[in-house]
């Protein structure tokens, strides 16, 4: 990669192109810029030279908006288009990296060839939920940040030339919890999977579990969609879920868990209660790698962890297996 | 009368009023206190009435969780002619949290299933204060299979605060046994009719909630997630619990407005811990009618409508050229 392409590569792509990514990293900086320059990694002399006048016009501390991004995973300061060839993969440590639900279909999918499903369902505010801010304005404000309508992403597309139902939750919007736009866009999903026989992928990345804003329907939606799956499992059907990370709470306790394969990308967070949940029921330490893919799989309730590079042709050859 | 070790502070003018009566009753008394006692038995009905109708959210939960309240095991002595326990998930082990068993009921033969919070401190601590693990529904599982095997209505009285979150409860796959508990519901080939006496604590609560005809005893609660949690994540803070569990709408009213419930089972005056009794005869009354109502259906039939039942549940809108309107399925 030559440094000196850093400068023209540059934010209006990423800005008007990647909302949710855009979005993401930039939360990410604020936060993490601090750290990398004192503690974690030695900064190349170029990176030093980026950063400064960036912290000399006085906007934003650390590096030019969305051009290196501190890896979660090894805390090394890392170059964003590197990552993004790798399907936004550390470079340095191979820490899997958020992915936005569109991006996702892109990477899993035949080019060209997805078809999306019920994009004209809209969340609304049953409960007239309150906290610090009106849930009506959060869902405006996180359909704009992110360009999305809810936290799932449904439709049909090709895997290898084989036809799927594919459904992808995107843990930007509202952590990618499900409220009943989630719970009515997979369960048409599954529906039709099982009318029209095809295969189901659903690729969860929900920290937040059941959407706490829309109450006990959120919850509903659990017994919906699990309900829908019974059905569909009953008529043949082959599901395969794939989890990310995070998935947590609502979204774990249901459709996550309820493959027929559970595949998860390494390293992801997975779990029904929060660590800080447990943490203050228990008052103990957690264990390192608590909750993590690899924990998950030493404990026996996930079948193959998958690399992202990977799972487009995991998933083709599995689908061979059952339906082949 | 007015015994109630454990009194809420919402419940304090009823009490005051109650010790009172007592003491007159206690003594020969004047005239004026002659009166004074009829017009106290009076106004406790009307403010046992008021305070009751007025509960806030937050009251609401503190009713629900009331010590006095009647627990599962309660019920299963006052409700059901007989219990035949049945222990263990035969894979771990037997979570005393989750009461499994054979039960008669009026003439009917069911399987009970039932949150278990424990009456005194030792066995609240051996019930987790009702958070079952992952064999706890393991347990219940491995029950409704036999249920269905040899045609036994189930029965789920549900009252948990919440699945129980710890080291062990992650090891053993607490979110893969709720996963498959809903997904083994869906289609279990007996009617289940599920009823939520206390708290209906989020997934815990769900683990055994999916069924035919679901009610909720008139102050219990059933929530997405408890007040304290809901506030610690979106407060910052569990100081703001009460704002959390008005935000949440998760009374029994609320729940038949959203259309998740079938019905409510009203409590006796003053809430169910002042009169387990009447709470039971109210309870099995439901539970009769509700069975004898459900074992005429055909399977098929059954399981169809508890298919559209939660099919139904939740609230969209669709996008068309004219506009948004609400979505049904």
């Amino acid at each position: 990669m030559a440094r000196g392409d850093i400068k023209t590569t540059s934010d209006p792509d990423n800005g008007d192109k990647w909302p949710p990514i855009a979005a993401f990293s930039q939360t990410a900086h604020t936060t993490d810029s601090e750290s990398s320059d004192t503690v974690k990694k030695p900064v190349s002399e170029e990176t030093a030279k980026l950063k400064r006048p960036a912290r000399a016009s006085g906007k934003k501390r650390g590096v030019p908006e969305g051009l290196w991004q501190m890896c979660q995973g090894c805390q090394a300061t890392i170059f964003r288009k590197e990552a993004e060839q790798l399907l936004n993969v550390c470079p340095q440590c191979g820490y899997h990296w958020y992915v936005s639900a569109a991006d996702r279909i892109t990477q899993l999918l035949d080019a060209g060839t997805f078809e999306e499903w019920n994009a004209h369902l809209e969340p609304t505010d049953p409960l007239g939920f309150i906290d610090k801010k009106p849930y009506a304005d959060r869902l405006k404000a996180e359909q704009k940040r992110t360009g999305l309508r809810d936290a799932a992403l449904t439709g049909t597309g090709m895997i290898r030339a084989r036809r799927v139902a594919v459904g992808v939750t995107d843990s930007a919007f509202i952590m990618g919890s499900m409220g009943s736009v989630v719970g009515e866009r997979l369960a048409r999903l599954i529906e039709r999977a099982t009318l029209e026989k095809l295969p189901l992928i659903i690729i969860s990345a929900s920290g937040g579990g059941a959407r706490m804003h829309e109450g006990i329907l959120s919850l509903m939606q659990m017994a919906k969609v699990s309900a829908a799956l019974a059905l569909y499992s009953r008529s043949g059907g082959l599901y395969i879920s794939v989890i990310t990370n995070p998935t947590m709470g609502g979204v774990a306790a249901s459709f996550a868990s309820l493959g027929d394969l559970i595949f998860a990308e390494p390293r992801a967070l997975i779990g029904f209660a929060g660590p800080r949940t447990i943490k203050a029921t228990i008052r103990v330490e957690l264990p390192k790698g608590f909750q993590t893919s690899e924990f998950l799989l030493e404990h026996g309730f996930i079948d193959r962890i998958v690399d992202r590079k990977d799972l487009k042709s995991e998933i083709a050859r599995v689908i061979d297996y059952c339906r082949g | 009368m007015a015994k109630g070790l454990h009194r809420l502070s919402l419940e304090r003018p009823i009490y005051e009023c109650e010790d009172r009566i007592v003491e007159l009753e206690g003594r020969t008394t004047s005239i004026d206190e002659q009166e004074e006692l009829r017009r106290l038995r009076r106004d406790v009905v009307e403010m046992k009435k008021r305070i009751f109708r007025e509960l806030s959210p937050w009251e609401t939960v503190e009713v629900a969780r009331h010590p006095d309240r009647p627990k599962t095991s309660d019920y299963l002595s006052l409700v059901f002619d007989e219990f035949v326990e049945l222990h263990g998930d035969r894979s771990f082990g037997d979570d005393r949290a989750m009461l499994t068993g054979f039960a008669k009921l009026d003439q009917y033969k069911v399987l009970v299933v039932g949150h278990q919070k424990g009456k005194t401190l030792a066995e609240r601590q051996a019930c987790h204060f009702g958070c079952a693990h992952p064999e706890g529904y393991r347990k219940s599982m491995g029950k409704m299979r036999l249920a269905a095997k040899f045609g036994l209505p189930v029965i789920c009285l549900i009252d948990t605060p919440g699945a129980y979150p710890g080291i062990g409860a992650e090891e053993r796959g607490q979110s893969l046994v709720i996963a498959d508990s809903m997904f083994l519901m869906a289609t279990l080939p007996v009617p289940i009719v599920c009823v939520v006496i206390g708290e209906g604590g989020s997934g815990g609560a769900l683990g055994i909630g999916l069924g035919d005809k679901i009610a909720v005893l008139e102050h219990a609660y059933y929530s997405v997630i408890s007040p304290e949690g809901c506030a610690g994540i979106l407060w910052k803070s569990a100081d703001y619990k009460a704002e959390a569990a008005k935000s949440l709408r998760f009374r029994s009213k609320d729940l038949v407005e959203f259309d998740v419930i079938d019905s409510v089972i009203e409590e006796p005056l003053g809430g169910a811990h002042r009169d387990p009794r009447q709470m039971a005869v109210r309870l099995k009354t439901f539970l009769v009618r509700t069975l004898r109502e459900l074992v005429a259906k055909p399977t098929n039939e059954l399981l169809a409508t508890r298919y559209t039942k939660f099919r139904q549940m939740g609230q969209v809108l669709e996008r068309s050229p004219e506009g948004l309107k609400p979505s049904k399925p």
